[in-house]
């Protein structure tokens, strides 16, 4: 195949499903060979899934965690895409917090689990309050530098139309913003799933998160552990997937390079 | 001598239009870490109502400058701008000035984009309107396409029509066509003059193309290098359409191509 001929349909397909296949032959072979008696092969795996879902705990546990992350992630894009906006449109206000904002971002949300847990107990609140923890700053800062960089034309031709600043506001800057704060929802959606499932091994009883640590903990269930793994993935890449169909909305598209 | 009849003939031309905008002796010096540099030194200038005027000059000279000034977004350090005997103090939806083909909004279609200064119009007269820029433009068919949809040239054609939607009086333009390739350029001088004629607009018009300004303007404005000066005004008597092999635009645009201290050789 020529690197520059187009793929044909079938390819496109035909080439990433062989190599999940080529994947999982591999990793059967590996546990066959080994003679591994704890670590699961896929049919295992397979096995536990079904399990799971005949048990029917799985579906509650999914439920959980997709309602914590909605909860978390929904107050920070509440909050955090407004308060992003205000900080891109007055410079001064964004110097006065940025300097706090950089230092409390880098802090894993992970770190925040013991004040989480002192200062909600146990229970749905502290996750959420860690996933918000984990995905409010990068919607904050991808807001804010969405607003910054709103070309100066663009604010030009606005107040040259007569526009208020209220008007300027919702009319020029936050849809010029828009697709830079799509980003940044997106990889805070992300931070959320991941972030989910690390609140839930401490701080909850109940979840993905939870069943992956419980399967371990009562009776060293690694079918049950990789197959809770396995619809972590499943499940964030369906979120990915969902929130970037926000991309393809005509009135962003512009803002996102267009893939063939 | 001939400096002194060409000012005679713009002085002269300069009374058949009543007079819109008056720029008086405009100053401007930016200053940045603590260095300040002159920009514009004494610019006095007299714009005709419905007159298209060229500021020439070689690229920053400071004539978008002058232009920004003129249509209020820069305030000057000296001197001050008068449009309709009124002081500019700031942008103005009556002069709408015009980017290049970058200034349309991505996130709105053609028609929103013609629509966006009509807010304060009535649905229906906004829709008419609309109508109108569109056939104006010659963008029917593409109402609902994206800019993104769109050829430079139509870019830029839709950017006229937001001007002209909100029926200004004035358009400042900012090197408009300067990144369209050439041909795409002509054409767009022709509907630019064709537009002009049928809305009777003023325009202020900034390039550095010495044929584009004698191929548009009433009069041509030259300028000097930093700090800009007004060198000299070339009036530019040939009627619309304008032959460029004609023997009067070679003499007018040669005489530009001296002043500005070119050989015409190359």
């Amino acid at each position: 195949m020529n690197a520059l001929a187009q793929p044909r349909k079938w390819e496109k397909v035909f080439w990433p499903v062989l190599a999940s296949l080529v994947f999982l032959v591999i990793w059967h072979y590996a546990v066959r060979w080994t003679a591994s008696n704890i670590f699961p092969s896929p049919l295992d795996v397979e096995k536990g899934v079904g399990e799971l879902l005949g048990k029917g705990v799985l579906w509650g546990y999914i439920g959980d965690s997709l309602r914590r992350v909605a909860t978390g992630f929904g107050i920070s894009l509440i909050l955090g895409v407004p308060i992003g906006l205000i900080l891109g449109w007055y410079p001064a206000a964004a110097k006065v917090v940025n300097p706090t904002i950089q230092m409390v971002r880098p802090i894993s949300p992970i770190a925040w689990i013991p004040l989480s847990i002192l200062w909600f107990g146990v229970g749905d609140n502290a996750a959420t309050f860690l996933i918000f923890m984990g995905s409010f700053f990068p919607i904050v800062v991808a807001s804010m530098n969405g607003v910054r960089n709103v070309p100066s034309m663009f604010r030009r031709a606005g107040r040259n139309f007569g526009l208020k600043p209220a008007q300027q506001l919702a009319r020029i800057v936050f849809p010029a913003a828009l697709p830079q704060i799509l980003v940044g929802l997106r990889i805070s959606l992300g931070i959320a799933w991941l972030v989910v499932v690390a609140a839930e091994m401490t701080a909850v009883n109940s979840g993905l998160g939870y069943l992956v640590l419980d399967s371990r903990n009562s009776g060293k269930r690694y079918d049950l552990v990789v197959a809770a793994m396995l619809m972590i993935g499943v499940i964030g890449l369906i979120l990915d997937f969902g929130i970037r169909r926000l991309e393809t909305i005509k009135s962003v598209r512009w803002g996102f390079r267009s893939e063939g | 001598m001939s400096q002194a009849a060409t000012a005679t003939i713009a002085h002269t031309s300069r009374r058949a239009f009543q007079t819109k905008l008056r720029a008086e002796s405009i100053s401007m010096t930016f200053s940045r870490d603590g260095k300040s540099t002159d920009v514009l030194e004494n610019i006095s200038l007299e714009v005709g109502d419905g007159e298209f005027v060229c500021l020439l000059g070689p690229s920053g000279c400071g004539k978008s400058t002058l232009l920004n000034t003129m249509a209020g977004f820069l305030s000057p350090t000296k001197g001050e701008v008068r449009i309709d005997d009124e002081v500019v103090t700031g942008p103005d939806p009556r002069r709408i000035f015009v980017f290049q083909e970058r200034g349309v909004f991505p996130w709105l279609t053609v028609e929103g984009n013609i629509g966006f200064g009509l807010f304060k119009l009535s649905a229906e007269e906004k829709r008419r309107r609309i109508a109108h820029y569109v056939k104006l433009v010659g963008l029917q068919g593409f109402e609902k396409a994206y800019p993104q949809e769109l050829s430079g040239g139509m870019k830029q054609r839709l950017e006229v029509a937001r001007a002209l939607a909100v029926n200004p009086d004035m358009l400042f333009l900012d090197e408009p066509f300067g990144a369209l390739d050439s041909i795409t350029r002509l054409i767009m001088r022709r509907e630019l003059l064709r537009i002009w004629e049928a809305e009777k607009k003023t325009i202020i018009f900034v390039t550095h193309d010495i044929e584009e300004s004698v191929q548009l303007a009433d009069r041509v404005v030259v300028m000097s290098a930093r700090p800009a000066k007004i060198q000299r005004e070339v009036l530019i008597d040939i009627p619309h359409p304008r032959d460029i092999s004609s023997p009067r635009y070679l003499e007018l645009r040669d005489g530009i191509f001296e002043q500005i201290g070119l050989a015409h050789k190359v």
